[in-house]
């Protein structure tokens, strides 16, 4: 479980994080929305630690990170996954090596048992006889799967996603989403996923998070979003046409 | 007010880098992997301006005796000289700014802009230890480069002095054992050992806390090259005016 209390974040005389409240819960993919430039990345980077917050504090399982000691920190940071937007995998590696990554820097596993892991991960995020390839070798999809691959292979409690689906077609970034739902209760993962992505709010939004201008809205799940007559909420649901024709056919039904 | 900024910055930068020490095994690849990118891979460009350098200075310093009553041993004597003093120290770290200090900051910086960065922090990895120790490592075998740049420099001078028929071997080795200090060296290697670890951590500097895309990087490793080259001449003058005046 994550909390995030009273989260204050700014850069300059900008404020990008207004004091924003909620709870992540275990087990479950935890989405946070909202438009571009509402804040979703940077809280996800004040979570991760990434950036500091101004003020406000948050709370993985009851400790509170700015209070840990180096040790706590470190442990954290084991237990940490992240999928970044781009993939951030490492170029001068090959696939097999920048999964095996983490368990270099944090495991005295020898090499074998290193391998052993590695193609257990890989063949989990559906991903075979590329441990040999180099990033740039492999499409946007595929580097997405390594990326998860990577987060995934020290059996972290928190996984963070920042914009999963970015660049890929709705096919694989449903994939993706599927995927990782499907780690997250395998693993009892605590998720944070950042998107903008509709579709994903719909496949994998058990608690939403719904950000504006740098505060919280919204928040509820899934079925939920749909109900709701919070018209910022409702505003974005609705800015695309094939959810307007949806809710359109909707209330026609009804 | 920026300046001071950037040099405190730098600072930091540097306890930063010599904090929290990245795992054993894995510093000593990359260790290997930076010896083999910033010294192996410079030893071609190296040879090849030195061998060539050195000749024209033996050819230049030639030309320019018009007066019979001075002997031909200057030939050797200036030529040893000036690539012992300034040439392979100064000069060539000034090439090696273009060459290793570019390829420095563009390499963190394309980490910086693809996020690998952020990426090796949220895994509890101090980045700086991890990218920048190994390479000031890697550079402590740049005195062996400049070494190399030293014996090819009179080398091709000799062979550009004697083949080219402005001195005899005899004159020009003649010219290369007189009046040495061995303190020459001393100096040139200390400076050396200096300009490493500028050519090591300014371009780091710039890479790591450059912000931006693609074209930002190429910015940052034209300000690398301009401010190395800065550094690298005014410590020179100060190692200088400290070691031989």
């Amino acid at each position: 479980m994550i909390k995030v209390d009273n989260i204050k974040k700014h850069f300059g005389k900008e404020e990008i994080l207004k004091g924003i409240s909620t709870t992540f819960e275990r087990g479950k993919t935890n989405l946070v929305i909202g438009r571009s430039g509402s804040g979703k990345t940077v809280m996800l980077k004040c979570m991760v630690g990434l950036f500091e917050p101004n003020s406000g504090e948050i709370y993985f399982e009851d400790k509170e990170m700015s209070l840990m000691n180096n040790e706590e920190h470190r442990i954290l940071r084991e237990e940490t996954g992240m999928l970044f937007q781009g993939g951030a995998l490492f170029d001068s590696m090959n696939i097999e090596d920048n999964v095996m990554f983490p368990l270099r820097m944090f495991s005295d596993k020898k090499r074998p048992e290193m391998l052993e892991r590695v193609n257990e991960v890989l063949k989990r995020v559906d991903l075979e006889n590329v441990n040999k390839k180099f990033p740039s070798e492999i499409s946007g999809g595929m580097n997405k799967r390594v990326s998860i691959a990577r987060a995934i292979v020290n059996n972290p409690k928190y996984l963070f996603c920042d914009e999963p689906n970015s660049g890929l077609d709705p096919r694989t970034a449903t994939l993706i989403d599927q995927l990782i739902q499907d780690i997250t209760k395998e693993n009892n993962i605590t998720t944070v996923v950042v998107t903008h992505d509709m579709n994903s709010v719909m496949e994998i939004g058990e608690k939403i998070v719904f950000l504006k201008n740098g505060s919280l809205v919204w928040q509820g799940n899934n079925q939920e979003i749909f109900k709701t007559d919070n018209t910022d909420v409702t505003d974005f649901v609705y800015s695309s046409d094939l959810f307007k024709k949806i809710r359109d056919i909707q209330l026609n039904e009804q | 007010m920026k300046y001071l900024g950037d040099i405190g910055s730098y600072f930091l930068m540097l306890k930063k880098v010599f904090s929290s020490p990245t795992k054993r095994s894995v510093m000593k690849e990359l260790i290997f992997k930076e010896i083999d990118d910033l010294i192996i891979n410079s030893l071609w460009i190296v040879s090849f301006i030195s061998f060539f350098v050195g000749g024209v200075i033996a050819i230049q310093t030639a030309l320019n005796l018009e007066n019979p009553l001075i002997p031909k041993t200057l030939i050797g004597f200036a030529t040893r000289q000036s690539i012992i003093l300034e040439f392979a120290p100064t000069f060539m770290s000034i090439i090696m700014a273009g060459k290793v200090g570019s390829f420095i900051t563009s390499s963190i910086g394309s980490m910086r802009v693809t996020e690998q960065i952020d990426a090796l922090e949220v895994m509890g990895i101090n980045s700086l230890n991890y990218l920048v120790f190994p390479k000031i490592i890697a550079m402590l075998f740049y005195p062996f480069v400049i070494a190399i740049a030293m014996f090819l420099g009179i080398f091709g001078g000799f062979l550009a002095g004697v083949y080219g028929g402005f001195a005899s071997a005899t004159d020009f080795t003649a010219g290369l054992q007189d009046t040495f200090y061995p303190f020459h060296l001393v100096y040139a290697f200390i400076k050396t050992f200096l300009f490493a670890f500028i050519l090591a951590t300014v371009p780091s500097w710039q890479g790591y806390y450059m912000k931006g895309g693609a074209l930002e990087v190429g910015k940052a490793s034209t300000n690398s090259f301009v401010w190395t080259s800065v550094l690298i001449i005014l410590t020179n003058y100060i190692v200088t005016q400290l070691l031989l005046s």
